[in-house]
């Protein structure tokens, strides 16, 4: 199932499909390994329910709900 | 002199680098992107002296942000000598993709492994020898918090820089690398420095590259149409970002040897020890709480002067006061308690200060009377004023320092982001704000975090409103003096509703500022959460140092002119000689010249004849803030001599320690409204902070800013008292006849109908001004 990291529960885990935005937000995406392909594992989220944090590469990163509105996933099957 | 670079990540230890290898005292933090600029210091330890150049932490070569473009023009124009790429061992996937793009450049080079120290301790090992055949650079693994290996290190990069070395790419793809080849040929041909790594940037659609080569633009189009991607079609950037993803990879899993725990722990739900931390300090009702409540303990453990709560008790009215008989007499604990650690170095200080003065003038007692006020009036007051600040801005300055290396701070604007975002702010712009409430000087050195420029800008203008430490004698005096000349009860209601002023001009500048001159929406918050760790007592100290440095240097410079030029104003007459009174002196004419302009505000041709003194004293607490009310009890002489009170009245004032009295005399003398009053308080709050956060600002802002924001802090204090004033008095004061009262609703009236239509207009203006601004940019390109 596709989704959006915006639209991620706690501890949920996906595979990216596709990095969406232009210029500098994405190229900043990039650079810091949000890729396809790469796993995301969804960690937690502020106290206002924005921004969230991920792991992905084997470290956290945080990015607004803005910026994870962006970055379409493969939802992974829990069961695995 | 070689001259050899630090690359790497940000928070990857690489200023612990810098520092380790120059003994330098450059600020380091758990945060991602303390260094800004380029710095650069000396390491002796080889044959020749070698310059070390770090350069600012950063994740890529791209050329979007100010860091990027500056480390990235340093390697290629300025060719050093060896670039030394710090990973962090710990993270070695997202380290390895900055040095694949550095692998580019024609630049000798080594890497040094950091933090590997703490991935033996989990049991994890990297096989460095297998790391170096696949980099074909020497990889050394060092710690340098603890200065492991850095010899080696610098003997390995001293080695590399006699040998030129050619770029070279790790993309495999081969319809690429014949495009990368053909361009590089290309380069090579016209004599460019470091062609591949050009060539690879052009391909990935880099602007700077286009901008400078667009001969070759059309070659790299034509090649584009030919190429397709089934995952990513023509979009290079990714295609290339991936490429050295994959590498990295398929290539490096195979170095880390990670231990069998460590292994089951990654695949079991992953709870570290910085996430059962952050259970709590991101949790939605504790982590509030818990924030408030260190920041409570932290302006506590600085500004109070009675830290156990126990002053209303009594229990120390019958306490002998620490020395009690010596200049240093409550150093430690006083009638009303005892003091907190900032206190307490503060008074050391203060009191030595003192003290020594006390001495100076009994040395100058022979001297000419303006020699003697010269040393201990101008230049010993003015310099004691500020240095003595100093412990305790030193005090805060550790405590954020420590919350800043435990990497909670990072949690912090992790936590206020989304609260921020409405303004225009990211979270990270919280911090500087609440130390403000402290210090403006370490709140605007702390805007450094800040990512964009016009966000810096932004808040370091907006600090000063957060109504700092030594602002509050201003609301303690003058809110007593209210509340005592016009029989006022609620005191505290004035001190609150003061500081809520300052927030709230604070953030409808924030919102003006970030639609029109410092336009932009808050930057994008891709930030990495470092993991916990103990604050490293070397990097607080070494931090401490350089603050205390900086701030005697600017003390006895920029801060030791303003306050003599101050003096003179204070002491001399228009006939060049020394007068006897204050009233007489070049400053008081000053101030009776200027008062009319502070008329509209309510303090201004008002009031009887001596009402310059608040024109004066706004003026003298551009010094320090504490300069206002001493001021006033200066001139409370003046004020009795007009009031002719009884002796029982100087009897008050002269024991008057607060400046209460002292403001209810000069209420009283000048005439002025409660309203005029609370304008004031509100204009020193507002208006041109102390000459040392003049200097601070001056330091931090961009380039070229300052001027403008002096000017931002005028008008914002004159515009904002004139409206506080306008709409105070809607409600009748209680003085003079109906004749006044009639007066002053004819002002307040159409001046308040103004203020609301301005308000609604706001929003028209800007979207006007910004729409004139876009034509003449359009029309300027």
């Amino acid at each position: 199932m596709l989704k959006r990291l915006d639209e991620f529960k706690i501890g949920e885990t996906g595979l990216i499909k596709k990095v969406e935005g232009e210029g500098r937000l994405r190229r900043r995406l990039l650079d810091m390994g949000v890729t396809p392909n790469a796993k995301v594992y969804l960690r937690k989220k502020a106290p206002f329910g924005d921004p969230i944090e991920i792991t992905i590469r084997g470290y956290e990163l945080t990015l607004r709900n803005t910026e994870a509105q962006l970055i379409i996933l493969e939802v992974e099957d829990e069961a695995k | 002199m070689k001259r050899f670079a630090l690359a790497g990540n940000p928070n990857s230890g690489k200023t612990t680098l810098f520092n380790s290898l120059t003994g330098s005292t450059a600020h380091v933090g758990n945060w991602p992107g303390v260094t800004v600029e380029k710095k650069d210091g000396v390491y002796k330890k080889l044959n020749e002296k070698v310059s070390i150049i770090d350069l600012p932490g950063i994740y890529s070569l791209s050329p979007y942000t100010s860091e990027e473009v500056v480390a990235r023009n340093y390697i290629i124009d300025e060719n050093p000598d060896c670039v030394i790429n710090i990973v962090d061992a710990t993270n070695l996937e997202r380290n390895l993709y900055l040095t694949t793009q550095l692998l580019e450049i024609n630049v000798p080079m080594v890497i040094a492994l950091n933090m590997i120290d703490v991935l033996n301790k989990e049991g994890t090992t990297i096989d460095i020898k297998a790391l170096e055949d696949k980099l074909g650079v020497s990889v050394i693994a060092v710690s340098a918090l603890r200065d492991d290996n850095l010899d080696e290190l610098m003997q390995k990069a001293y080695e590399a820089s006699k040998n030129p070395r050619e770029g070279r790419t790790i993309i495999k793809n081969e319809e690429i690398l014949h495009l990368i080849g053909d361009i590089t040929r290309a380069f090579k041909g016209s004599k460019v420095n470091n062609p591949l790594f050009h060539a690879i940037k052009l391909i990935e659609n880099d602007d700077l590259e286009i901008r400078n080569h667009e001969n070759l633009v059309d070659m790299v189009t034509e090649f584009k149409k030919t190429f397709h991607d089934e995952i990513f079609g023509d979009d290079f950037e990714a295609i290339i970002a991936d490429a050295r993803y994959q590498y990295i990879t398929e290539h490096f899993h195979s170095v880390k040897k990670v231990s069998k725990e460590k292994e089951e722990e990654q695949q079991n739900v992953k709870m570290n020890r910085s996430d059962k931390i952050d259970k709590v300090l991101t949790h939605k009702v504790f982590g509030l709480l818990l924030f408030a409540a260190i920041l409570f303990t932290i302006f506590h453990l600085t500004f109070a002067e009675d830290i156990l709560f126990i002053g209303k008790s009594g229990i120390f009215e019958n306490v002998k006061p620490s020395f009690a008989g010596t200049a240093w007499e409550g150093l430690f604990w006083h009638k009303g308690g005892i003091n907190s650690p900032g206190v307490m170095l503060f008074n050391a200080f203060d009191m030595t200060f003192g003290w020594f003065t006390g001495l100076v003038e009994g040395w100058m007692s022979g001297a000419p009377a303006w020699v003697s006020s010269f040393i201990c009036e101008g230049v010993l007051a003015g310099l004691f004023a500020i240095l003595g600040f100093l412990p305790q801005i030193l005090v805060l300055f550790l405590f954020f320092a420590i919350l800043e290396d435990t990497g909670y701070m990072a949690r912090v604007a992790f936590i206020f982001d989304r609260m921020f975002r409405n303004f225009g702010l990211s979270g990270r712009a919280f911090i500087p704000m609440i130390m403000g409430f402290g210090c403006s000087v370490p709140a605007m050195v702390n805007t450094r975090t800040l990512a964009d420029d016009r966000e810096r800008t932004a808040t370091i203008r907006v600090i000063p409103f957060f109504s700092c430490g030594a602002k509050l004698p201003i609301l303690v005096a003058i809110g007593g003096g209210i509340a005592e000349a016009f029989k006022f009860k609620y005191v505290d209601i004035i001190t609150y509703s003061m500081y809520a002023i300052g927030i709230i001009i604070a953030i409808i500048c924030v919102l003006l500022m970030r639609h029109t001159s410092q336009k932009g929406v808050a930057a994008p918050f891709i930030m990495e959460l470092p993991e916990y760790r103990l604050p490293q007592f070397r990097s607080l100290m070494v931090l401490l140092w350089d603050k205390a440095k900086h701030f005697v240097k600017k003390a006895f410079t920029v801060i030791l002119a303003s306050t003599i030029v101050i003096w003179f104003l204070t002491n001399f007459g228009w006939n060049w000689r020394m007068v006897e009174e204050i009233d007489q002196s070049i400053l008081a004419s000053l101030g009776q010249l200027i008062r009319p302009l502070f008329t509209p505000l309510g303090f201004g041709s008002q009031l009887t004849t001596i009402g310059w003194v608040f024109a004066v004293a706004a003026i003298t607490g551009l010094i320090a803030k504490e300069n206002v009310i001493a001021t006033f009890i200066t001139l409370g002489a003046i004020a009795v001599a007009a009031l002719n009170k009884d002796p029982e009245f100087i009897a008050a004032l002269e024991a008057d320690e607060n400046g209460i009295e002292a403001s209810a005399a000069m209420i009283q003398a000048t005439g002025i409204s409660w309203q005029g009053c609370i304008s004031f308080i509100a204009f020193n709050m507002l208006t041109i902070p102390c000459f040392a956060a003049c200097a601070t600002a001056k330091a931090e802002l961009p380039k070229g800013q300052f001027k403008w924001t002096l000017l931002f802090w005028i008008a914002v204090s004159y515009i904002g008292c004139t409206v506080i004033y306008a709409i105070l008095n809607l409600f009748p004061s209680n003085m003079g006849g109906a004749a006044y009262k009639a007066g002053q609703l004819a002002w307040a009236i159409p001046v308040s109908c103004a203020i609301i239509a301005i308000a609604v207009l706001t929003p028209f203006c800007i979207k006007w001004f910004n729409l004139i601004r876009e034509k003449r940019t359009h029309k300027g390109a």
